[in-house]
């Protein structure tokens, strides 16, 4: 699967990682048109950003995050070349992950 | 002897098919736990309530040193870009609220030491509200919160 798109970039000893995850984030609160059942809440509810053995970020998100995320955010500490580990989780227990270098 | 061995495939077919059994009917599928994802937070109708339940406190400085980027007017409530960016030192959480939706806490990020006060996602918003972004620093929560009108909502439909 490749649900991540990611990006990393270090420009004075702060890196800039943007990710984009595509997922439909279903709220649970909206109808299917054509049937009129409601669509049963399918979103992401963790996200675990590591460099090297460290956790940089955990978002935990509940299901008003819009539909096939963006996340970015910055931290210290990390070198051009380094790998960088995105993995997600949602509450139907679907999971994915994503390595990449930061330029 | 032929019985013998009878008795034993038997009792052998017997207990994988208690296996299969349990695993089929998902008894022995391992459950994914998160240890940091507050249900009671995420569920909660108003934000003092999510913030209770997500810091255990809901009082809450406000703060100029955070920074909520964000549209006045959004055109889509299902995609509205925010940013929050904060100055305050030793920042350990920045949450994002959005106070009129049916569950307002709508995301909560949870940063590294070496991690900078920023963070930038997207978000859904039901109708015309403030987006509250609260910033954790050491045991002190600090809020700060911009009004974004929406002109088509984004939850339900």
């Amino acid at each position: 699967m490749a649900s991540i798109k990611m990006r990393a970039k270090t420009t004075d000893g702060v890196t800039t990682v943007k990710v984009l995850i595509s997922h439909p984030m279903d709220t649970g609160l909206q109808k299917d048109k054509k049937t009129g059942k409601k669509i049963p809440a399918h979103f992401i509810q963790e996200v675990v950003c590591k460099h090297k053995d460290t956790t940089v970020m955990t978002a935990n998100w509940g299901a008003a995050v819009s539909k096939n995320p963006y996340l970015s955010f910055k931290f210290k500490g990390a070198a051009a070349g380094d790998k960088i580990n995105i993995s997600w989780v949602d509450n139907k227990g679907e999971k994915d992950s994503a390595e990449a270098a930061i330029k | 002897m032929t019985s013998m061995k009878r008795r034993i495939f038997l009792k052998g077919s017997l207990a994988t098919g208690a296996v299969g059994m349990a695993v089929g009917t998902g008894l022995l599928t391992p459950r994914i736990s998160l240890a940091a994802w507050s249900k009671a937070a995420f569920e909660a109708t108003d934000v003092t309530g999510g913030a209770a339940a997500l810091f255990g406190s809901s009082s809450m400085d406000k703060s100029d040193k955070i920074k909520i980027k964000a549209p006045d007017i959004a055109e889509n409530g299902a995609v509205v870009p925010v940013s929050v960016t904060t100055s305050i030192d030793g920042v350990s959480s920045i949450s994002i609220f959005a106070d009129k939706n049916a569950t307002p806490l709508t995301a909560d990020f949870q940063l590294g030491p070496g991690t900078e006060g920023y963070v930038s996602t997207r978000i859904k918003m039901g109708k015309t509200a403030n987006v509250i972004a609260v910033v954790k620093a050491g045991d002190k929560l600090y809020s700060s919160s911009k009004e974004v009108k929406v002109t088509i909502g984004g939850c339900g439909g």
